[in-house]
């Protein structure tokens, strides 16, 4: 699950640097925005049926790697 | 009455906010107090214009009709995107309506607020559909609808934010900073609104007066500084009197003349909006364009995506040539922006460096202020001669 999220979030990012420290900035530093982020939400409906609402968690909750696994976690 | 305008708001708002602040103080809980001054107000307000009471009346039991009962069928039926269009389509009749009257010469479900009011609505509307909202009382529904600091022109506010400011009762020392910081943002609002707006103001109609195009140059900015001025002023006014009643409503303004990109704009301009449009239309519509597959690459689904969004908030603010090419003339800078960053060479390799930035922000600024020569109505002015 795990690898499966981080590795949909390097694919969107385009950047390695997401698996590697996934304590990085995602918005600040430009590796995800809106659309990036959009498109995330997709791609875990998708391939892992999680459902995750694009209003209901601010940035400074999902602005790094680790939170993200973290809501994606507590969804399963 | 109208809201922040003329003497009798001002002495009623700071009669009221100094009873909020001896509450507040005595950790007294602020909800319903909020409340019954948000109703006096609609009651002022609304004393001199009967149609617009019954409008608003009609309105809010719409809403609240609309909200309750798709709380409800979403309870029962789950996730069906079609019922959900449905009551989407149904929360917008009343601002359509509203919309699209004037061009008929009728004047339907016109009062103050309608504009603002239905982004709440839809708001709780999508987030039902989402799962996100459970459960809402019909008081604390009506208690975030009628919040009159923001009721006007907002700033938007969202309703799980909203509600959850309402029941919490802050311990005395968080909320007298609280408190302090609202009664600064309120005076900072007024000194914009009343003093640098007004100045604004003022330079706007000596330059109406010229022909020469630098007397347009000038008249954009102005007018731009008069915008700037007036909205952010009153926004810091509405923020400033939500603290001193306990809610923290967010910012509308931060520092919009510093940004380097127009998608820095739209994060640092009319804030609670153009987050609004990203979270309920710019991602909604990428999200369902990509699970439909009409692009067939992100980068076109993201400049629809634009055109959609800023066209939408064009169409919104008036159906009107200037409003529309407003939207329009927005969702094209930041197509552009999004296609020039993803793509240029020339923008990776220097986008750090210091020329590049300011020459970035001087362009930027340029393109803001076209923006608003647009919005203005003087470039259809001009046209039509």
């Amino acid at each position: 699950m795990r690898e499966e999220v981080l590795d949909l979030l390097a694919e969107i990012c385009e950047d390695d640097v997401v698996k590697e420290d996934p304590e990085t900035e995602l918005f600040e530093s430009g590796l995800l925005d809106s659309l990036g982020f959009a498109e995330f939400l997709v791609e875990l409906e998708d391939q892992c049926g999680i459902v995750i609402s694009p209003s209901e968690v601010e940035r400074p909750d999902i602005n790094t790697p680790e939170k993200i696994l973290a809501l994606v976690e507590a969804r399963r | 009455m109208s809201y922040y305008e003329g003497l009798a708001f001002f002495l009623l708002l700071t009669v009221a906010l100094v009873v909020a602040a001896v509450l507040g103080t005595l950790e007294l809980s602020l909800k319903w107090y909020g409340f019954a001054v948000s109703l006096l107000y609609v009651g002022l307000v609304f004393a001199g214009s009967p149609t617009g009471f019954a409008y608003f009346l009609f309105f809010c039991v719409w809403s609240v009709g609309l909200v309750k009962g798709y709380l409800a069928i979403r309870a029962k039926n789950g996730r069906k995107e079609r019922i959900y269009h449905v009551f989407v389509l149904l929360s917008l009749l009343p601002l359509v309506l509203c919309k699209v009257s004037p061009l008929f010469e009728l004047n339907l479900f016109g009062f103050v607020g309608i504009s603002y009011l239905t982004f709440r609505v839809v708001q709780m509307i999508i987030e039902i559909y989402d799962g996100v909202i459970k459960e809402v009382s019909v008081a604390e529904m009506a208690a975030f609808l009628v919040f009159f600091p923001s009721f006007s022109s907002g700033p938007i506010d969202r309703s799980r934010r909203f509600l959850a400011d309402l029941n919490r009762r802050l311990p005395r020392e968080e909320y007298l900073e609280l408190c302090g910081k609202g009664i600064w943002k309120l005076l900072l609002g007024a000194v914009y609104k009343f003093v640098l707006a007004a100045f604004a103001y003022k330079a706007m109609g000596y330059l109406e007066t010229g022909t020469a195009w630098y007397h347009w140059v000038g008249y954009a900015y102005a007018y731009g500084m008069y915008l700037f001025f007036d909205f952010a002023g009153y926004s810091r006014m509405a923020v400033g009197s939500s603290y001193v009643l306990g809610i923290e409503t967010p910012d509308n303004f931060n520092l919009p003349f510093i940004s380097r990109d127009i998608r820095e704009f739209w994060d640092r301009w009319h804030i609670t909006l153009s987050h609004w449009f990203r979270d309920f239309v710019f991602t909604r519509f990428v999200m369902y364009s990509s699970k439909k597959k009409w692009f067939s690459s992100r980068l076109q689904r993201a400049c629809a995506g634009f055109f959609v969004d800023m066209g939408i908030m064009g169409l919104w603010h008036g159906i009107t040539p200037s409003y529309i090419l407003y939207g329009l003339y927005h969702g094209l800078l930041l197509a552009l922006t999004e296609t020039y960053q993803k793509k240029s060479k020339f923008y990776k390799k220097n986008k750090n460096q210091r020329w590049y930035q300011i020459a970035s922000w001087a362009v930027t600024m340029q393109l803001v202020m076209f923006g608003f020569f647009l919005f203005s109505g003087k470039l259809m002015e001009l046209i039509a001669g």
